[in-house]
């Protein structure tokens, strides 16, 4: 790894994503020694609810040897008697070997890393980036696909908004991959993410249906809509509903392609696509845990040197 | 006496121009600041990134869509005691990014510059994101790539392609 910070997607080149990836097939397939990083303390700064990443960041420290330090909810942080975050990060660093942070904030990640030396880790900053989620869709992506060269991936739902969608478009581009963004206008890729992607050679196209390309995707990442985006209930439904799939929605897709979701759903996926050979969405939240044992089995190792 | 003030941009480049030492549209100054070659009628936009307006007393003048061989029409403005900061010429060059900077003293031009776009601008711009963690009460600057059409928040992404003016924070 040529970073002591993860914050972005775009920021990892193509080497990095691989040299993690391939780290967490290892780990896979023999799991580390259980001492293997037993003096190392991961904070867990969490400004926003969160279940699977916080539980499986805390598991993978745990099995990597190490133990993780929770700030608590932020109900009882300093950060209510208006304590900034670029203070908290810095009390933080005294404390442990690596630092991972969500926050409301867009940016928020990028400006604590620039306030502290120990690796720290975005977990999601408002609607900007989510680049482990991102790592463990990669991963995913591969185990299922057989390999990232060459995909042809659909990205359905909040792509104005969703945070794994633009982390995820970053690191796709740099494989090369067939992008199709589809959503209803309202929320299409922001001007930023799409000005990169354009600037970066990505193959992208936009789409409102996803019926005009359901039959090409290696992949299909769908992505909840979010109920608070639409100020009209009736309108929240009608469009969530669009965008919403079953399995006789994927009789049309080709055999292998794989669906995916970073959870939590809704009801943008039925239940019946979960007993499909398209389902892999359980499989990828499990991936979090040798993904995120890779990527702080690497900085961890860098940090020790 | 020839009192060059800096402004007579197609003199200077021997072309002769519309504007000579003879007929002056606007005065010429003592000490100060002339910014000569602003694209026409981006003048108030000068103005605004160095926070000149009515309340405040600076001695100001002002040309608008002045004849010029090199770009059509240009605007100038002449600023009475006041030599800009490298900040200042910084930010001007997202706006008027043909601009020269000429410091006057003693009626002289000690200093002629042609702005040039920085990478990034620091501190200047606010980020119209109101979710951007520079919009919260944290120890850190704006900070701003310099795009060929607009600029770009470095911490949340978000593009400024339009009215960069409404959004500068000296």
């Amino acid at each position: 790894m040529s970073h002591d910070h993860v914050i972005s997607a775009k920021s990892l080149s193509r080497a990095d994503i691989e040299t993690v990836l391939d780290r967490a097939a290892e780990i896979d397939r023999t799991p580390p020694d259980r001492d293997r990083h037993a003096d190392d303390l991961l904070a867990l700064c969490f400004f926003e609810p969160s279940t699977r990443t916080h539980m499986s960041f805390e598991t993978a420290i745990k099995r990597l040897g190490g133990d993780a330090l929770d700030m608590g909810p932020v109900e009882s942080s300093s950060a209510t008697k208006g304590e900034s975050l670029a203070d908290t990060v810095r009390v933080v660093e005294g404390y442990a070997d690596a630092l991972v942070l969500r926050h409301p904030s867009e940016g928020a990640a990028q400006m604590a890393s620039e306030f502290v030396d120990i690796p720290l880790i975005n977990a999601g900053d408002g609607a900007g980036q989510h680049p482990t989620q991102t790592l463990l869709d990669l991963y995913t992506m591969r185990e299922a696909a057989g390999s990232l060269s060459d995909l042809t991936v659909g990205i359905m739902g909040d792509l104005k908004y969703g945070r794994t969608v633009h982390s995820l478009a970053y690191a796709l581009t740099k494989f090369d991959a067939r992008q199709h963004f589809v959503s209803p206008e309202s929320l299409s890729l922001p001007r930023s993410v799409r000005y990169d992607l354009h600037e970066s050679g990505a193959r992208l196209k936009e789409h409102t249906d996803l019926d005009a390309v359901i039959e090409e995707l290696d992949v299909l990442y769908v992505t909840r809509i979010q109920r608070e985006r639409f100020p009209d209930e009736n309108e929240y439904r009608q469009i969530a509903g669009e965008y919403r799939i079953d399995a006789a929605t994927l009789e049309d897709a080709r055999e292998e392609c794989v669906v995916m979701h970073p959870l939590p759903r809704v009801d943008e996926i039925a239940p019946d696509v979960d007993a499909t050979q398209h389902a892999h969405y359980f499989e990828q939240a499990h991936n979090a845990v040798p993904v995120r044992m890779a990527l702080l089995d690497l900085l961890l190792a860098e940090d020790d040197r | 006496m020839n009192e060059y003030d800096g402004s007579e941009d197609d003199a200077d480049e021997g072309e002769g121009g519309e504007e000579s030492a003879h007929e002056l549209r606007i005065s010429k100054i003592h000490n100060g600041t002339v910014i000569d070659h602003i694209a026409g009628g981006h003048a108030p936009d000068v103005l605004a990134i160095l926070g000149i307006d009515s309340a405040t007393d600076e001695v100001v003048s002002i040309g608008m869509n002045v004849p010029s061989d090199r770009l059509g029409h240009k605007d100038v403005v002449k600023i009475e005691g006041r030599e800009l900061s490298q900040d200042e010429v910084e930010v001007i060059s997202l706006v008027a990014p043909a601009a020269s900077i000429n410091i006057i003293r003693e009626y002289d031009v000690i200093e002629k510059n042609r702005v040039e776009r920085p990478s990034t601008v620091e501190g200047v711009l606010s980020c119209p994101n109101r979710n951007c963690i520079t919009t919260e009460d944290e120890p850190v600057a704006t900070r701003f790539e310099v795009l060929d059409d607009g600029v770009r928040c470095l911490y949340c992404g978000t593009i400024i392609r339009r009215r960069l003016t409404d959004h500068i924070d000296v």
